[in-house]
């Protein structure tokens, strides 16, 4: 596709993304309509980040981009371009060590199949980095935005609040 | 791979983004926040031949004070705007109803004109500013113009934007002392399009009385339906239990729903008037104790 006689930089079938992912800095040509998710995970091969519905409702795709809870299933690659992105992969430790999300989620059984937890912990991530999650209607409405077909929410309930508290050890807890 | 092949434009100024929508208008989606474009496009219910991605536009991207109000550009994330201490204090509204649209992780990326662009006749924005009698500021390689919000606002998905414009944001004034605001939605669940919500705006006179009210409803009509048979009854009379009772059936007269599947016509209209009276209940508290 030539240069639009408008100036405006043209868009042709790849484009370069450069991009930080989990630290890591990443570049890869790509077609201009994949989408973030399909970019980690086929161009990455960062398969943590799962694909479900494909048009933002389920969550099962959820990462941070620049430090925020995004659908990587609603933003194309290209937009990625310069900026930091953050998948399950890189919650747990570079030992190894396992985040106090997903430390809680493995106690309380809070997954069954497994395929939404990613997206899960990545939601949960971002509003622990807010601040403490203190009650079960805020943890049921940090949860809200994901969507479980399998194990249900109570063990998740209880990951929120613990994984809270242990985030939060001064704050004060539904969880005993 | 989801969407149809396009070509994608990442205009950075506002002149290349409109010059770009003058040579392509038809042809051509504005991306903002893509949380409605992009599930189009996934499902290939859209496929503009050009996609103009504004998020690299420069200056579109910060709430700024104007002259006696707020100005919202066309980058602003929904969640930044519900976060604004200086916007949560001037239009309380707008928080209201920014906690019920989507989830977080849609609000971090969803811009606030973007969803008015998008005048989705069940969303939350379109309702609130129209209540607000915001002003759309709209632009083209032709010129700019301001259209208030009730006439912005023309058809399902339909907005009184060409082609070749794109709306570069939204103003807000400032609300008049002795003014309440309210807003109530019904959804079946959290984070849902409500079935029907009721946005309110209340101006009171020195004597308590109503002196000027902006009533709105969404999910009952193809744009904001103002109701304007319940303001009517509201203006010149304190919002007491029988008066705020009198708009409610006015309200619920007033307003022609269709039933779908999620609610029957009559279950809406019983919806907006208990939902203009949840909002006006809360306005003439906080106005009788101010």
């Amino acid at each position: 596709m030539p240069e639009s006689p408008s100036g405006t930089r043209t868009g042709h079938e790849t484009q370069v993304v450069r991009t930080t992912v989990n630290g890591v800095e990443r570049e890869a040509e790509v077609a201009t309509r994949l989408t973030l998710a399909d970019f980690l995970r086929h161009e990455l091969r960062l398969t943590g980040t799962h694909v479900g519905c494909e048009h933002g409702v389920c969550g099962a795709c959820t990462v941070h981009v620049d430090g925020a809870a995004v659908r990587s299933c609603l933003m194309l690659a290209v937009q990625a371009n310069g900026r930091r992105v953050d998948t399950v992969e890189g919650l747990a430790g570079p030992d190894g060590e396992l985040a106090p999300i997903q430390e809680a989620f493995s106690k309380h059984h809070a997954l069954q199949c497994g395929f939404c937890t990613s997206g899960f912990l990545m939601s949960v991530a971002e509003a622990l980095k807010e601040g403490p999650i203190e009650t079960e209607q805020a943890a049921r409405e940090v949860l809200g935005g994901n969507i479980c077909r399998c194990t249900g929410y109570a063990g998740m309930v209880d990951a929120v609040l613990e994984a809270s508290q242990t985030s939060y050890p001064t704050a004060k807890g539904e969880h005993a | 791979m989801k969407p149809r092949p396009f070509t994608y434009l990442a205009p950075t100024s506002v002149d290349e983004a409109l010059a770009a929508l003058a040579e392509h208008s038809f042809d051509a989606k504005v991306l903002a926040g893509g949380q409605s474009l992009a599930p189009l496009l996934n499902f290939r219910m859209a496929s503009p031949e050009y996609l103009i991605d504004i998020n690299d536009v420069a200056g579109l991207d910060r709430v700024r004070r104007v002259d006696g109000g707020w100005h919202i550009p066309a980058l602003v994330r929904q969640r930044t705007v519900e976060r604004s201490p200086e916007l949560r204090a001037a239009f309380p509204l707008l928080p209201a109803a920014l906690e019920q649209v989507a989830h977080p992780q849609i609000r971090n990326r969803g811009t606030v004109c973007g969803s008015l662009a998008h005048a989705d006749p069940a969303a939350e924005l379109p309702t609130v500013m129209t209540a607000l009698d915001a002003t759309m500021r709209v632009a083209s390689v032709r010129g700019e113009r301001e259209v208030p919000a009730e006439e912005f606002f023309q058809f399902h998905f339909t907005t009184s934007l060409e082609d070749d414009e794109l709306l570069v944001g939204v103003t807000v004034d400032d609300l008049p002392p002795a003014t309440s605001t309210g807003f109530a939605e019904f959804a079946p669940r959290h984070g849902d399009f409500a079935l029907a919500a009721v946005a309110g705006v209340v101006t009171r006179a020195s004597d308590g009385a109503v002196g000027a009210v902006r009533l709105v409803a969404s999910g009952v009509a193809a744009r904001p339906q103002r109701l304007t048979a319940a303001e009517k009854v509201l203006l010149g009379q304190r919002p007491t239990p029988d008066v705020v009772g009198a708009a409610e059936r006015a309200a619920r007269g007033e307003v022609d729903p269709t039933g779908d599947i999620h609610a029957s016509a009559d279950y809406r209209r019983h919806l907006v008037g208990v939902l203009a009276r949840r909002v006006l209940t809360t306005i003439a508290e906080e106005g009788d104790h101010a």
